[in-house]
């Protein structure tokens, strides 16, 4: 063992990292200032524009609608955001809520696509799998590294590791829906003459909505477990809230954000998971 | 003029497909070949023809390649060799645009398990093959509504799928693939996952259809009864070769080999052809409960000529005639059991259609069918002879 050196793996990685950081410097410092000045206004201007009672209001309906015309779903918003609002931390969790909005939303534009180029082809199947699993074991944190040495503090980076750190499984199910279509319904679609594309949007699409529908609710809520992470590198939101409350062993701070977050949660994944069902028949 | 053109079409699968071919044309069989390079042959040397308007069946047992020998044919799978002439243009030299133009517009297909889309209704699911086409949505659905009243489902268009029973689904798998208006038909066991019953009313649909519209059918089917209903031609395959091309009495009459020879006689011995399949509902008068009057109107609602005479249990106690009946009327009788025959043609639920033909050639009565004493139904003259004319079987049996 004593022949071989200690690799310098390290070394290389940090190279890799600062040459990254230097060549894409314009790129990265362009998504820093102008796609933080928007998230910026999302959270700030424009959903701290909207007054809170419309706001729960507006979740109350459709929560009423996406639950099939039950009302759980709508007691449940509308007590759980009173809740927050009243321990006075809606600004946190109007910041949480563009976090995982925005994160969740670049994670399914970059999933779906490449889950479905993973079921057209065998080999991007063979190439992606170890990678997407390496994405998903990595420790969270490591993410932070790398984001930080891209963007600084802020939002910016905490929605780039979110979005790694969420993407998998919208790429995983998107790929799992579509070669769960039967091969008799490809048959069928072939024999009419289609296009690779009207195959894919009429048949396979379609088909795969369920799972797919799915996935996106696992990234949603991957997203969301990222928001304590993420403020460590500046994130504002509950998770900010959090992280103050460890280092002053604020017990009572630290965990009505907690408590925060977890309403959220809920809510977030009943209205993913109702949408799902109703449309999924 | 032949509509398709199948010229030494096969299939191997595996790697190193050509260099198996090689063996095929050395004359090695399909175990040979499989020992020696592992490749499986699917369809070997597949050359036939469909003459258009006509319904050619291609029938074998699970195994002999007549799926892949179908799919072949509209390149569902790729040919090792051979041709697929349509029109004169060969399918399987052709690049895929082409090939989706003939898929679009001359080829449909009607798959085993039905293969609709769940997630669309009825129509939508008649309407893939127009849409599929860019057809406008108003002409597409104009035609796709039309298919489905052919296939008798008009008023089902916004059902799902999964609402329907399987008869009814494949009709919509049916006029999904007629919507197009293809020129060729391609149906994969279409009715084989049917019960027997609806199996029997789809195959004489499908025969009622195409006196109206004239397609040129590929049908596929393991069954040989179904085969000798509908088929015009008929191509036994066995391990991937065609054994034997012909009508269905060449196939009864003049076996090719020993092979065919045996499957025909199995049908024979054991098909459809007994008393329970032909019968029908006897209409019948009580004899506890109807007079002659009662028993005269009945006969002439129905048209005829005599009628069966049970009790409450349906048991059987014989035939009246309406002359009988008629005269008993008028002599204001009050019960049938005067003029009652008790000399009935009798066959019992499984006695086979070669005894009821003898039987029934000189019986002034249809004859009863019973079990124990309980009246169960009547064969007329009529079903025998279309039985018949279904399968030629029973007369081959009668000729030797």
């Amino acid at each position: 063992m004593e022949i071989i050196p200690k690799l310098p793996v390290a070394e290389w990685i940090d190279k890799a990292t600062e040459w990254t950081t230097d060549t894409f410097e314009f790129l990265f410092d362009f998504i820093k200032e102008d796609f933080g000045d928007f998230i910026e206004f999302f959270a700030e201007d424009l959903l701290m524009a909207i007054p809170i009672w419309l706001f729960i209001a507006v979740i109350a309906v459709l929560a009423f609608f996406a639950s099939g015309k039950r009302f759980g779903l709508v007691a449940f918003s509308v007590v759980g955001l009173w809740f927050i609002s009243n321990q006075e931390l809606w600004e946190e969790l109007m910041n949480t809520f563009t976090l995982v909005i925005f994160a969740s939303l670049i994670s399914v534009i970059i999933g779906v696509p490449f889950g479905i180029w993973m079921a057209k082809s065998k080999t991007v199947q063979a190439i992606l799998t170890p990678i997407l699993d390496f994405m998903q074991t990595m420790p969270a944190f490591v993410y932070l590294i790398p984001a930080v040495a891209f963007f600084s503090i802020g939002m910016v980076p905490g929605v780039f590791a979110s979005v790694i750190f969420a993407t998998p499984p919208t790429v995983r199910f998107t790929n799992l829906g579509i070669r769960q279509v039967s091969k008799d319904l490809i048959e069928a679609s072939d024999s009419f003459g289609t296009t690779g594309m009207q195959k894919l949007f009429k048949v396979q699409l379609p088909m795969a909505k369920t799972t797919i529908m799915a996935g996106i609710n696992q990234t949603v809520m991957l997203a969301l477990s990222m928001v304590v992470i993420a403020s460590m590198i500046g994130a504002k939101g509950l998770g900010q809230t959090v992280i103050t409350g460890l280092q002053r062993a604020d017990v009572g701070t630290g965990f009505v954000a907690g408590l925060g977050i977890v309403i959220l949660a809920i809510i977030i994944d009943r209205f993913t998971q109702n949408l799902n069902t109703q449309k999924g028949q | 003029m032949p509509v398709i053109k199948v010229k030494n079409l096969s299939k191997i699968f595996g790697k190193n497909a050509k260099q198996a071919t090689k063996l095929l044309d050395e004359g090695l069989t399909k175990e040979e070949i499989l020992k020696k390079t592992g490749n499986t042959v699917g369809v070997n040397r597949a050359s036939f023809e469909v003459e258009e308007g006509e319904i050619f069946v291609i029938m074998g047992l699970s195994g002999s390649g007549k799926s892949t020998l179908v799919r072949l044919i509209n390149r569902l799978i790729e040919p090792t060799e051979g041709s697929v002439m349509i029109d004169g243009e060969d399918l399987a030299k052709m690049n895929k645009q082409d090939l989706r133009g003939v898929r679009r517009e001359k080829l449909s297909m009607v798959f085993q398990k039905f293969a609709l889309f769940p997630h669309r209704t009825i129509l939508q699911n008649a309407e893939f093959g127009l849409e599929v086409q860019g057809i406008d949505k108003e002409e597409r659905s104009k035609r796709a509504r039309e298919s489905l009243d052919m296939v008798g489902l008009g008023e089902y268009i916004h059902q799902f799928p999964s609402q329907l029973s399987g008869g009814m689904q494949q009709r919509v798998g049916l006029a999904r693939a007629l919507a197009n208006d293809p020129e060729v038909l391609l149906m994969d066991e279409a009715f084989s996952a049917l019960d027997p019953l609806i199996r029997k009313e789809m195959q004489d649909e499908l025969l009622e259809l195409q006196d109206n519209m004239k397609k040129t059918i590929l049908f596929i089917t393991h069954d040989l009864d179904e085969a000798l209903r509908i088929g015009d031609r008929i191509a036994l395959m066995k391990d991937g070769k065609i054994v034997q091309i012909g009508t269905p009495e060449e196939i009864l009459v003049n076996p090719a080999n020993d092979y065919v020879e045996k499957f025909v006689e199995d049908v024979d011995r054991s098909k459809v052809l007994e008393a329970q399949h032909i019968m029908k509902r006897p209409e019948t008068v009580d004899i506890e409960k109807h007079g002659p009057r009662a028993a005269l109107e009945r006969m002439r609602k129905e048209g005829l000529s005599s009628i069966y005479v049970v009790d409450r249990k349906r048991k059987l106690y014989g035939y009246v005639t309406a002359d009988d009946v008629s005269a008993a009327a008028k002599q204001d009788k009050k019960n049938l059991h005067d003029i009652l025959h008790t000399d009935v043609p009798k066959a019992e639920m499984h006695t086979s259609m070669h005894e009821i033909f003898n039987m029934i050639h000189d019986s002034p009565v249809p004859i009863a069918v019973v079990e124990g004493d309980k009246l169960k139904g009547i064969i007329v003259r009529g079903a025998v002879i279309a039985a018949l004319a279904g399968s030629e079987v029973s007369i081959n049996g009668d000729h030797s």
